[in-house]
């Protein structure tokens, strides 16, 4: 536990001096998802009834352009070699990332959805399922991706590896996140799509780091 | 079992037996099946001779599924046993799984166009397999992207094994999502209820199908084994 | 006291063999010289007893109890210094060594260990401003907070430690070395030869690997 909370410290930390790889991330998704209207129209009617889909198309996006550095600096510097010797387990090193990386990406996200809520002409009914899918549905992303990342490191083409790996991956978060979503718009209740999300989060939380631990094993080797 | 196959050479030596027989076990039981599918078999009275597209369609849906399974059992071999030959078997699978599926999808696209009107329709089977096929491509660009083959097999063995706890997932998902958006009243390409017409055809050419795979399995394993072994020579050989 | 023994210790990297039937035996106080040209499986060989990377066959004994029965107490022991610093650009040398020292559960206090390769001016300083020496300097300080804790790791892996470091810290390095195998540490140094073997010369027993022909495994 002591190791968890110092291994989330370091990397708020050097998130915080490092970079503005977050803050990139959120000015991509919100780019990204100003991009739909210009090639689908901004037909009133039209927008509300994508705007779930598109956010949460952009969110997986927008999260996975931070994914590719979630390990890659600690490998090239040999701090993963060390970060596998301390008395520290990899896979508490491996939720330990996870939630770092939500935290610098997916809480931001969060924060930044409403404005596509608004720019999608959302109803005010939505909102709440936007933020409760976005709430269980980012760190899933985090937990996920990070099997991802922790796999292709040293491998050539990493990125766009990276990309074929985990987007087939996230295909059931964005049903229901963006069911939800629509859901709420269209009036049908969004209980079932969010308690399949919550169970999403609950087993990547269980499998998730013990992947990437494994995974990061066959990396140090 | 396995260690009795445990070394690459004797291996070689057994799939170099067994070779001949299955290629000609294969080469009849599709004679045999393409006979029952294209002739033997009556055509379906709303498909009409379309339906016959099923006979290659099904099998290979089946063995596509069949074949990440293999995938994701050598994959947990070689990483619990560090079986070299479980390695090997994954990572010669793999292009096959994506040629089973590659097949599926077009059998089911061209059985699309007369049927629904158009090449492809988001049917819930049809959409998971896609998923599949990204999932085999991933699985064999992940076994091909490091200096080190053996890091790409064990990566490659990792992701087998996630993919293979997603694949229920991203199932189930994909018929939530498919009853939400399309009421389910289009007719699908499918094994319908057990009529013996339709069933014989259907298995012979799944037994076809699973031959043939186990075929080329193992020449593909065979030819993985012998580049190894070459590229062992020229290493020895540069020292 | 038996002190860190190899029984015919092999690694395979890749589909090459990069050594075979490796016998070592290291006595406490003693530090082993490592050298053979390039590709002999000097890293290896640090990767391998550091429990970094998997033997291909053969075993590990520390004090006579073969490492495998207790990997989480090898990893307790051993100090590796690699070929990179695992420094961040961003965060002080304070920093930086207090994280790796709380992280194994090390004195958190890490000055002295600045002092001892004199760089406890560039406490507060970023490592990003840190030339090449001074970052080696850094990691090797990582040593010395070791040294400085009830219980430090008493089996040093050095994969060529003097890389990049000007004579003095040579100095400062080899008196490390030194304080530690008369605390009856163990030190595995690999080397290209120059002033640090001097400097150790008493303490210490060479080996050079040969690199190894026998070509492929399996």
């Amino acid at each position: 536990m002591i190791g968890l909370i110092l291994l989330i410290r370091r990397e708020l930390k050097l998130a915080l001096r490092g970079g503005t790889d977050a803050v990139m991330a959120v000015v991509f998704f919100v780019l990204a998802a100003v991009l739909f209207p210009f090639g689908l129209g901004a037909d009133p009617a039209m927008l509300p009834r994508i705007g779930g889909g598109i956010i949460w198309v952009v969110a997986l996006l927008a999260a996975m352009l931070s994914l590719e550095r979630m390990y890659a600096n600690d490998h090239e510097d040999g701090s993963l070699d060390l970060l596998y010797l301390s008395p520290v387990a990899l896979g508490t090193l491996a939720l330990a990332k996870a939630l770092a990386h939500w935290l610098t990406t997916g809480v931001l996200l969060l924060i930044a959805a409403p404005i596509l809520a608004l720019l999608y002409n959302l109803p005010a009914s939505a909102f709440g399922a936007l933020a409760l899918s976005m709430l269980l549905g980012t760190p899933i992303l985090s937990l996920v991706g990070g099997i991802g990342a922790a796999l292709t490191l040293g491998a050539r083409r990493g990125g766009v590896l990276l990309a074929l790996l985990i987007l087939p991956l996230y295909v059931p978060v964005l049903i229901f996140g963006a069911g939800a979503i629509d859901g709420a718009v269209a009036g049908r209740p969004i209980g079932p799509a969010l308690l399949v999300l919550s169970g999403f989060l609950l087993a990547a939380l269980a499998l998730a780091p013990w992947a990437t631990a494994a995974a990061l094993r066959q990396a140090i080797e | 079992m396995f260690h009795r196959f445990a070394n690459p050479a004797r291996f070689s030596r057994i799939a170099t037996r067994i070779l001949p027989w299955s290629a000609a076990a294969t080469i009849a039981m599709f004679i045999i099946g393409i006979y029952y599918a294209l002739f033997a078999s009556p055509a379906d009275f709303q498909q009409g001779e379309t339906v016959r597209i099923m006979y290659v369609h099904v099998p290979s849906a089946w063995i596509s599924m069949a074949c990440y399974t293999f995938i994701a059992v050598m994959s947990a071999i070689a990483l619990i046993w560090k079986h070299p030959l479980a390695d090997i078997a994954a990572r010669s699978a793999a292009p096959l799984g994506v040629g089973f599926t590659l097949i599926v999808l077009i059998t089911g696209s061209l059985w699309g166009k007369p049927t629904w009107g158009t090449w492809w329709v988001w049917d819930a089977r049809l959409t998971s397999v896609l998923v599949l096929f990204f999932l085999y491509l991933g699985h064999i660009a992940l076994t091909n992207a490091f200096d080190n083959p053996q890091r790409g097999a064990r990566a490659a063995a990792v992701l087998a094994l996630v993919g293979f706890v997603n694949i229920p997932i991203i199932k189930f998902s994909v018929d939530w999502w498919n009853t939400l958006h399309q009421p389910a009243s289009v007719t699908r390409l499918d094994a319908p209820a057990i009529d013996p017409a339709i069933l014989t055809p259907l298995l012979l050419m799944a037994l076809a199908f699973t031959l043939y795979f186990f075929t080329m399995l193992l020449i593909r394993m065979r030819a993985d084994l012998n580049g190894a072994r070459a590229r062992a020579l020229r290493l020895s050989a540069a020292e | 006291m038996q002190g860190l023994i190899t029984y015919k210790l092999s690694c395979i990297r890749g589909e090459r063999s990069v050594f075979s039937g490796l016998d070592l035996a290291i006595k406490p106080g003693r530090a082993l010289l490592l050298s053979g040209a390039n590709g002999s499986g000097k890293s290896s060989l640090m990767r391998v007893l550091a429990g970094l990377l998997p033997a291909a066959s053969g075993h590990i004994e520390w004090e006579g109890e073969d490492i495998s029965a207790d990997p989480d107490a090898h990893r307790a022991r051993v100090a590796y210094i690699g070929h990179a610093d695992p420094l961040k650009p961003s965060l002080t040398a304070t920093e930086n060594l207090q994280f790796w020292a709380q992280l194994y559960g090390l004195d958190p206090v890490v000055e002295p260990a600045l002092y001892q390769f004199s760089i406890e001016h560039l406490a507060d300083v970023p490592i990003r401003y840190f030339s090449a020496g001074q970052k080696r300097r850094l990691n090797l300080a990582r040593l010395a907070v070791g040294q400085n804790s009830l219980a430090g790791p008493a089996l040093w892996l050095l994969d060529e430690p003097a890389t990049g470091l000007d004579p003095g810290a040579v100095s400062m390095l080899a008196n490390t070395i030194l304080a530690h195998l008369s605390n009856e540490g163990v030190a595995i140094i690999s080397t290209h030869g120059g002033r640090l073997d001097q400097l150790i010369a008493d303490s210490a027993d060479h080996l050079t690997l040969q690199t190894s022909r026998s070509g492929a495994a399996g």
